[in-house]
């Protein structure tokens, strides 16, 4: 029973982790019908702005709170990441638009590739240790334990998703994003400005990964140039898992995601941890092709 | 019509500009140096073990190079990036022995990687020392593919007798990485020497390169109740499995074998590896000269202390070198005969003889962390 | 059913007698250019042949009956894997057992080769129609990440089956194949393809394309063809997996991740989806970028894939947008409309 509740408590902290890279996937879908395959290596180069930051912090200007140091590192990474989404958006993704849409997931897997390779070069291959910025204490109770870590991981994830609830459907921004999605070029004739509703789009979801980053770098502080590749995918999957487009369904997606895994190692075998992933994944899309809270799908390929 | 013929000849142009540039690459060697051949994953998912292992080989060269070199002439390298894939591999491989005419090869870390660039260097005649490949299998392809590193099962076999002997352990776990020759071979021979040594493997569970999260497997462990832990990874994923058996309250004796040699597993693991031990080819920490002035040496380049990769590719380099040098010619033959010759050649990782069988025999160190450092605990002999 | 192929006697007759002549060509050529460009350039020679059965039998999915698979590298794998331990385990040493003089024996060998590679078909064609018979009912990005999840599965469970290697890699598999056999299994997957395409099925395939559901309501059995064209693909990707087994004597399942499946998507994309010319040349271009690279060194992947990125950008329709090659563009145009 313990070793029940402890691996549920370790499957929905991983969860929560692939739910926050899921989200800026849903996003960019529900929007574009793009699957942005560069979305892992965003929250790649968000860990590594977190890094870097982190160590500009505490080489030059010494000593900051670990609250305070952690919101700084937050904060400063997902506005990198932002800019970066907006840039790989207008850059690569935006003159292809009218293109098939085959064609715009080659670009994002270039991008992908872009940014893998030129993360190694730039930031070197090996991995590197990701600053401890909040000091790392356990809580027992009884045999179980939880660190500060991941409550603190769950906490953010929790409050970066109410946020972005708030914006999707209470904010002017957020009622065009979802008239963008229901319809293109419906929402253009009726005056929305598309173009800025699908950079603010890759911003916002850039900026999550960036979150997840972040947070990823606490709660396993090992970074490196090739991270976002497995936990990319494996968000993928959760948002297709929970219906693509979807935001809760997202969430939904990475806890299934994150809880399974921890179960199949826990009670069936660790080799299969993979493929299990992959076997819920083709499951779910037979008998239930638009995900676990997705509507019907609307257009077809 | 027209149009079509006039892209088809822009395309063409294209294809033929291309495969200029790959002659251009390839253009005839002169026969004015020695050329050895490198092949390594500077890219890809073990691009860090490749980079330090090229590091290791080009220090051996430039320091050959300023002592005057190889039979009178300067040593080149040709170093091919294989992505860290095997089928790149075999490609490099061809390319070094066909294109750039090199005497001998040196590399890959990788099992799978040497096991895929073996059978060509063996076809055409090309001697190929694999520093770190531990596979059995790699140097069975030829008579003409030697290593200089432990083969799995010895090494097994030590850490093996090191948990139940030395450290007294009952009940061991096994966590290893499922997508990586090293640790499963490692394991195997784990397993099979402590079942002979009248001790328990009472759970065994894995994991894949890459991962970050081994919280799962921990906690299955934790409830079959081990004293210890054998981890036959990287210090990729080291450091940070030891940080979360500890997150755990699991309080077991941690052990690895040489993949853990880097200052990364101290610095990701932090103080939840204090009093592990590893099995090492050298410690980095050795008083004698040779191991000194490799480390300062590596230090001053690229300021860091090397992980294994680096020692190892430094020793298979030298070692080739100074069987070219006593061979007198760097024709496969001779240079394979020589290597095959080596007895007791000093390396940084410990003195080297290469046996029948090329593979090299040596000795292994068990190192234990401790406030940070690595400090040598026991030394085992073959 | 109306989807019986339409090819006239004389055409197959024709098709036969031009595929002999490819293959008389290949085997000239296997003997005089291979030794003359080196093994170096025969290596890349061979890759790209094998890329371009990936290409070309991909493209039929992809391409023209416009099913977005991304489980190639499975299929791949699983014939790989299946006909070298049938060469390995079965052909190889009952061969060896046989006391044979050189000449009779090269023959069994090659005999061997085309059983073990067209079984490595058939293993491959078969998980296509398990696979396929569910998934296909899936369309657009689903089908697109079913595959892909089953490709990954495919690739784990070969990872964990001991007697083919697992993790260590199938090594010492016999080297029975070359250029001439790449060269003739590519020959043959273009022209089947080429065939296919012009068929009545091969209309179906792109009606379905163009719109399934006015094609279903044309008559056409949408689910019969996909799934047809999905297990031909999975074919030719199993024998290519033979091809690459069989050349390089080692398999290990680090050659079939995911990102392989991808860049025969890449090729096939690149190439302009439904046109083989254009896959033959994605495919010979992308093998050969990689090398040429090799002169930028630290910089080579990244120029890959920003080349990558530049060239979907600049040519969005692919290098051929579609069309095909036609001895019209080379040759004096003869009077025709």
């Amino acid at each position: 029973m313990e070793q029940f509740v402890q691996q549920l408590i370790n499957g929905l902290s991983l969860g929560t982790i692939y739910a926050l890279i899921a989200l800026g996937y849903t996003m960019v879908y529900g929007i574009l019908r793009l699957i942005n395959f560069a979305h892992g290596d965003v929250y790649m180069v968000g860990a590594f702005f977190g890094y870097y930051v982190a160590r500009f912090i505490s080489t030059q200007l010494g000593y900051v709170p670990s609250m305070l140091n952690f919101f700084l590192v937050l904060a400063a990474s997902m506005a990198g990441c932002a800019i970066l989404g907006f840039v790989i958006e207008r850059g690569a993704y935006r003159p292809l638009r009218r293109a098939p849409r085959l064609n715009a997931l080659i670009t994002a897997i270039g991008i992908s590739l872009l940014l893998e390779n030129l993360g190694q070069l730039v930031f070197g291959a090996d991995p590197k240790d990701f600053p401890n910025l909040i000091p790392r204490t356990t809580l027992s109770i009884g045999v179980l334990t939880v660190s500060n870590i991941q409550l603190i991981v769950v906490a953010t994830a929790i409050v970066l998703t109410l946020g972005l609830e708030f914006i999707v459907h209470r904010t002017k921004m957020g009622t065009a994003m979802r008239a963008v999605s229901f319809s293109g070029d419906a929402a253009g004739l009726m005056g929305i400005n598309i173009n800025r509703v699908i950079s603010f789009t890759f911003v916002l979801g850039s900026a999550l990964a960036a979150a997840a980053g972040i947070l990823v770098g606490l709660y396993n502080p090992k970074i490196d140039p090739l991270m976002g590749i497995m936990p990319g995918l494996k968000a993928f999957v959760a948002a297709v898992l929970g219906g693509i487009g979807n935001i809760p369904g997202a969430i939904l997606g990475g806890l299934i995601m994150g809880t399974a895994e921890t179960f199949t190692v826990g009670y069936l075998s660790s080799t299969y941890r993979d493929a299990i992933t992959f076997v819920i994944l083709v499951a779910v899309l037979l008998f239930r092709p638009t995900g676990l809270l997705g509507t019907p799908a609307r257009s077809k390929f | 019509m027209i149009e079509t013929g006039k892209k088809l000849r822009r395309l063409s142009a294209c294809v033929g500009l291309l495969s200029l540039v790959v002659l251009a690459a390839t253009c005839a060697p002169q026969d004015k140096t020695i050329r050895i051949g490198v092949f390594s994953s500077l890219t890809g998912n073990t691009a860090t073990f490749g980079i330090s292992s090229k590091y290791g080989i080009q220090m051996a060269a430039d320091e050959w190079n300023s002592r005057g070199g190889l039979l009178g002439k300067p040593i080149e390298l040709i170093i091919e990036d294989d992505q860290s894939k095997p089928e790149e591999a075999a490609l490099a491989i061809t390319k070094l022995i066909n294109q750039n005419k090199v005497s001998a090869i040196l590399g890959e870390i990788a099992s799978s990687r040497t096991l895929a660039g073996a059978p060509i260097a063996q076809r055409a005649g090309i001697p190929l020392i694999t520093p770190a490949s531990t596979n059995p299998k790699v140097t069975k392809v030829g008579d003409f593919i030697f290593r200089v590193c432990y083969t799995d099962s010895f090494q097994g076999v030590v850490c093996a007798r090191f948990a139940v002997q030395k450290l007294g352990l009952k009940r061991l776990a096994i966590l290893k990485d499922i997508k990586n020759d090293y640790s499963i071979g490692l394991a195997d021979y784990f397993r099979q020497n402590v079942q002979a040594l009248g001790a328990q493997i009472v759970t065994e569970e894995s994991y894949s390169e890459g991962d970050t999260d081994f919280r799962a497997q921990i906690t299955s462990m934790k409830a079959a109740n081990p004293e210890g832990i054998f981890i036959p990874g990287y210090y990729t994923e080291a450091g940070l499995i030891a940080k979360q058996v500890a997150e755990q309250n699991l309080n077991v004796r941690l052990i690895g074998g040489d993949g853990w040699d880097s200052p990364r597993t101290v610095e990701i693991g932090g103080a939840a590896v204090e009093g592990a031990f590893f099995c090492n080819h050298y410690s980095a920490e050795d008083t004698a000269r040779l191991v000194q002035d490799f480390v300062a040496m590596f230090k001053k380049k690229h300021n860091e202390v090397p992980d294994a990769m680096a020692p190892l590719s430094y020793d298979a380099a030298n070692l080739l070198f100074a069987a070219i040098q006593s061979a007198g010619s760097a024709e496969g033959h001779a240079i394979r005969d020589a290597i095959a010759s080596t007895k007791d050649f000093p390396g940084v990782c410990g003195s080297i003889t290469i046996d029948a069988e090329r593979n090299a025999r040596k000795s292994a160190i068990m190192l234990q962390i401790s406030g940070g450092k690595l400090k040598k605990y026991d030394v085992i002999y073959p | 059913m109306p989807n019986r192929l339409t090819v006239s006697a004389s055409s197959t007759q024709r098709t036969f007698t031009w595929y002999a002549l490819y293959a008389l060509v290949i085997m000239l050529l296997s003997r005089t250019v291979v030794g003359w460009v080196g093994a170096y350039y025969e290596q890349i020679l061979i890759f790209i042949g094998i890329n371009i059965t990936l290409a070309v039998s991909l493209n039929l999915v992809l391409g023209f009956a416009g099913q977005f698979s991304i489980g190639h590298a499975g299929f791949m794998a699983l014939g790989g894997y299946s006909s070298a331990a049938l060469s390995y385990f079965v052909l190889n040493p009952a061969l060896m057992s046989l006391p044979l003089d050189g000449m009779l024996h090269a023959v069994l060998e090659n005999v061997a080769l085309a059983i073990v590679l067209f079984a490595g078909g058939i293993a491959a064609a078969i998980a296509g129609l398990l696979v396929g018979i569910p998934t296909l009912r899936l369309r657009g990005d689903y089908l697109a990440i079913a595959t892909l999840g089953m490709g990954e599965i495919i690739r784990v469970v070969i990872l964990n089956t001991n007697f083919v290697g697992g993790a260590r890699g199938f090594t010492d598999i016999p080297r029975w194949t070359g250029f001439t056999w790449v060269y003739l299994i590519a020959g043959a997957c273009v022209l089947v393809v080429r065939n296919l395409i012009a068929s009545t099925s091969g209309r179906a395939l792109t009606a379905l394309r163009e719109d399934e559901d006015a094609a279903a309501a044309m008559g056409i059995n949408t689910t019969r063809h996909k799934v047809m064209a999905f297990v031909l693909g999975a074919f030719f990707a199993g024998m290519a997996g033979g091809l690459l087994a069989h050349y390089m004597q080692y398999l290990h399942t680090n050659s079939f991740t995911f990102l392989r499946s991808i860049e025969i998507v890449v090729f096939v994309v690149l190439g302009g989806g439904g046109s083989i010319t254009g896959s033959i040349i994605a495919a010979a271009v992308l093998t050969v970028l990689p090398e040429a690279l090799r002169v930028a060194q630290s910089w080579r992947m990244v120029s890959y894939s920003l080349l990558l990125v530049i060239m979907m950008l600049t040519r969005p329709q692919g290098l051929m947008g579609g069309r095909e090659f036609h001895w019209s563009w080379i040759l004096p145009r003869r009077k025709q409309a």
